[in-house]
C-alpha cells in the first residue's frame, strides 16, 4: 500500500540504486521529503535520499533511521512521467519555510504515476537539509530536455536488459542496437562502405569525446555502447569478412577486447553530482563493485589493487587514494558485505565479511602440517602460493596465526629466510623431554624428520644413477654410431 | 638419536624453530624453560662449569640443521638460568656465566660425602688437591671449578665442618676437615 502511487526502484544490498542501462546520476540531495500536497491521504515519503538521473527521479529511504534499506521502500518517478515543472516561487514566507519544487506527472486514473497517463497530478519535493535546490531545478530541467530515457526504451525493447551500471558495460547485449546501418550491403563495395561508415561515425564519436571531459561524461553512454559494439565486431571477426583483418591484427584483437571490456562504470559517482554526500555514495558504489573482483581473488584483495581496478572502471572521474580510505572507512556505518582491514604492519586489504580469519587460519594449519612442511617449513610465498593471495598479504596471515594465544606456528629465521613451522613446543612435557605423546604435532614432525633424513640418504643415491646413465648414454651411441660406421 | 658428548639430545633438537628466539610470550616460556634444563644436562654431563658467550659452545649450534642461536637468544636463555639462581654472570658485561648444576648447598653436601666415604673427617688438604688428587678421582668433586669449590668450602667453614688457612705457597689454600 505504502508507495504504492509510485513506482518501486530496486536497490543494492550496499544501498544504491540499480540504474537502468545508460541511466546516469546527475544530483543527488539529501533529506528530501516527497509529498502530494493535493492528496494528503496519500503516504509521503519523509526524510530521504533523493536522487536525480537522466531516467527517473529516486528517493531512497534515509540510511540512518533504518539500518538495513530495504530494498521495497525505495521509489521512483519516471521522468517520462514528468509533464511539467513549476518554477519555485520567491515569497517572504518561503524564506523561512524550506524550499520546495514542484512538478506535474502524468498518472493514471487509479491515481499511479504513470507515462501517458489520463490524468496529472503535481509532486512536491520539500528540502530539509543544507542543499541548494535552484542548481537541482537547473539539472531537473537539463535532464528533463535530455529525454535520454527514450532511447533507453526502444533499447530494452530490443533486448538490453539488466542491471548494467558496474561491470562489463552494456550488460548482455548481444543484438546489434544502436548504430543499426539502414543501407543495403551489396557485393565487396559495399562491404567496403559499411566499413567506411563505421569508421567515419567511429572517428566522430572520438573527435567529440576527447573535446573537454564534460563532452566525455556526456558521451559517456555512447562510448560504452561503441565499446560493446566493437567488442562484438571484434568477436565475429573470425566469420565475418576478411578485407580489413589480416593476420597482423589477430594479435592485437584479444587486447582490444580486454580494454573494451573494462570500460566499466556508466554511472560513476563524483563531487559535482553527489555533493557532500560523495564520500557515503562513493563508499556504496565501491562497496558493489568490489564484490566481483574480491570473489576472484579468494576474498581478500589489497587496497592498492582495488584502487587500480576502481579507478580503471570508472574511467574518467578518477578518485584519490585519500578518496578511497575515506569511502572504505564509511562502511563500518553502511550495512555492507565487505570490510577494511589493517593489518599490525600496517598494510590494508578489503576482505569479505564472510571471509574470516579462521578460515585462513585452518587451511595454514592444514598447509604447514603436510610432510613437506613439516620438514622445511612454509615461507610466505609458499603461502601465498596455497592460499591464492599476495605474498605480503601471506605474511601478516603467518604472523597473526603465529602470535594469536599460543599460535600453532613458530618462526625460523635463518639465512636461508623466515620460515614458518607448526608449533611443537606446546606438546613437549617439560618434565620429560624425551617423552613423545603419541599422534601430537611432535610425534609427527619427529616422523617427518626422521622420513626426511632416510629420504634424503636414498635421493643421493637416485642422482648417482642418474648420473651414470648420463655418462653411459653417449658411449653407447658412439659405439653405436661406430659399428655403423 | 643424536648425541653431544654423553648426553642424548633430545628430538627438538633438530627442529629449526628452536634456535630462533620466539617473539610470541607463551611459545618463548616454553622455549626457554627447554633450553634452560637442556643447558643444565649438557653442562653436568660434560662437567662444564663457565659458558663463553662469544666462545663456540657446541649445545648452541646444530651442524645437521644448520642452525645456531644468535647472542640475544644465549643471554636470554642464560639470564633465564641466572634468574632461577643456577647460574651466575661472572662479568657485567654478561660475555662469561657460570653454571651451577649443582646449588652451592648441594656441594657443600656432596663435599662432606667425599670426606666421609674416604675417611678425611680430620685430616688436612689443599684445595688444588681436592680438584685434582688420587683420593678425588671418580667423584664429583674431581675437576670442579674453583670458584665454585671455594664457595662450597666457604659455606662449611661458616658451619664450622672446617677451617680454611693459607699455606706455606701463596697460590694455594689448606683445608682442615673437622666434620
Amino acid at each position: 500500500m505504502a508507495g504504492n502511487w509510485l513506482l518501486p526502484a530496486e536497490t543494492t544490498t550496499s544501498g544504491r540504486p540499480v540504474l537502468r542501462p545508460g541511466e546516469v546520476e546527475s544530483s543527488l540531495q539529501p533529506s528530501v521529503d516527497l509529498v502530494n500536497e493535493e492528496n494528503p491521504n496519500l503516504p509521503s515519503f519523509k526524510s530521504g535520499l533523493l536522487i536525480l538521473t537522466t531516467y527517473r527521479i529516486l528517493w531512497l529511504p534515509n540510511p540512518d533511521s533504518t539500518p538495513s534499506p530495504s530494498t521495497s521502500a525505495a521509489v521512483a518517478v519516471p521522468l517520462g512521467a514528468v509533464t511539467h515543472i513549476f518554477q519555485s516561487k520567491k515569497s517572504i514566507k518561503g524564506m523561512f519555510a524550506s524550499p520546495r519544487v514542484r512538478f506535474q506527472v502524468s498518472v493514471t486514473t487509479e491515481g499511479r504515476v504513470q507515462e501517458r497517463g489520463s490524468k496529472s497530478m503535481v509532486i512536491t519535493l520539500v528540502f530539509r537539509g543544507k542543499s541548494d535546490p535552484d542548481s537541482f531545478v537547473v539539472k531537473f530541467w537539463e535532464a528533463y530536455r535530455g529525454r535520454a530515457w527514450e532511447g533507453s526504451v526502444s533499447a530494452s525493447a530490443e533486448g538490453v536488459e539488466g542491471p548494467a551500471f558496474l561491470g562489463d558495460g552494456g550488460g548482455s547485449s548481444s543484438s546489434d542496437t544502436g548504430l543499426a546501418l539502414k543501407m543495403p550491403v551489396v557485393g565487396v563495395s559495399g562491404i567496403l562502405r559499411k566499413e567506411q561508415e563505421m569508421w567515419e561515425s567511429t572517428d566522430k564519436s572520438l573527435q567529440d569525446a576527447f573535446q573537454d571531459l564534460n563532452a566525455l561524461m556526456n558521451k559517456a553512454k555512447d562510448m560504452v555502447m561503441l565499446a560493446e559494439k566493437m567488442r562484438q565486431k571484434l568477436l565475429s571477426g573470425s566469420n565475418s569478412q576478411v578485407n580489413a583483418t589480416n593476420d597482423e591484427e589477430m594479435g592485437s584483437k584479444e587486447e582490444m577486447q580486454d580494454w573494451l571490456l573494462s570500460v566499466g562504470i556508466v554511472s560513476p559517482v563524483t563531487k559535482e553530482s553527489a555533493g557532500a554526500l560523495y564520500h557515503q555514495q562513493l563508499s556504496r558504489q565501491l562497496a558493489d563493485f568490489v564484490k566481483t573482483p574480491l570473489e576472484r581473488a579468494g576474498g581478500i584483495m589489497n587496497l592498492i589493487d582495488i584502487y587500480c581496478l576502481f579507478n580503471r572502471a570508472r574511467g574518467t572521474e578518477l578518485i584519490s587514494p585519500d578518496d578511497l580510505l575515506r569511502a572504505c572507512s564509511l562502511w563500518e556505518k553502511f550495512n555492507v558485505p565487505v570490510m577494511l582491514k589493517k593489518f599490525e604492519s600496517g598494510v590494508m586489504v578489503i576482505q569479505n565479511k564472510s571471509h574470516s580469519d579462521e578460515e585462513v587460519f585452518s587451511r595454514i594449519r592444514s598447509l604447514v602440517q603436510k610432510p613437506d612442511a613439516l620438514q622445511i617449513g612454509v615461507s610466505a610465498t609458499d603461502a601465498a602460493r596455497t592460499l591464492g593471495i599476495a605474498p605480503a598479504m601471506a605474511k601478516e596471515h603467518l604472523l597473526a596465526a603465529e602470535s594469536k594465544g599460543m599460535g600453532f606456528l613458530c618462526r625460523d629465521v635463518s639465512p636461508d629466510g623466515f620460515r614458518f613451522y607448526i608449533n611443537i613446543f606446546q606438546d613437549i612435557d617439560p618434565n620429560d623431554e624425551y617423552l613423545v605423546k603419541e599422534y601430537g604435532v611432535y610425534d609427527s614432525w619427529i616422523r617427518a624428520a626422521i622420513a626426511s633424513r632416510s629420504q634424503s640418504a636414498s635421493t643421493d643415491d637416485f642422482k648417482f644413477c642418474e648420473l651414470t646413465i648420463v655418462v653411459s648414454l653417449p658411449n653407447r651411441f658412439l659405439e653405436y654410431v661406430g659399428k655403423k660406421g | 638419536m643424536q648425541k653431544l658428548g654423553e648426553l642424548k639430545l633430545p628430538p627438538f633438537f633438530n627442529y629449526p624453530p628452536y634456535f630462533t628466539l620466539q617473539p610470541v610470550r607463551e611459545t618463548r616460556e616454553k622455549q626457554i624453560q627447554l633450553w634452560k634444563e637442556l643447558i643444565l644436562d649438557y653442562c653436568r654431563t660434560q662437567k662444564i662449569f663457565v659458558v663463553g658467550l662469544e666462545e663456540d659452545f657446541p649445545l648452541f649450534s646444530n651442524p645437521a640443521i644448520e642452525r645456531s642461536l644468535n647472542h640475544e637468544a644465549r643471554v636470554a636463555f642464560l639470564s633465564a638460568i641466572v634468574s632461577d639462581g643456577r647460574a651466575e654472570w661472572m662479568d657485567k658485561g654478561h660475555r662469561r656465566c657460570l653454571i651451577l648444576w649443582h646449588r652451592i648447598q648441594d656441594w657443600a653436601d656432596i663435599i662432606l660425602r667425599f670426606v666421609k666415604e674416604n675417611g678425611l673427617e680430620d685430616s688436612v688438604m689443599t684445595v688444588e688437591e681436592m680438584r685434582s688428587g688420587i683420593e678425588s678421582r671418580g667423584t664429583d668433586v674431581h675437576g670442579m671449578d674453583r670458584t665454585v669449590l671455594m664457595r662450597a668450602l666457604k659455606l662449611l667453614e661458616n658451619k664450622g665442618k672446617l677451617a680454611i688457612f693459607k699455606g706455606t705457597s701463596t697460590d694455594d689454600e689448606g683445608v682442615k676437615f673437622s666434620v
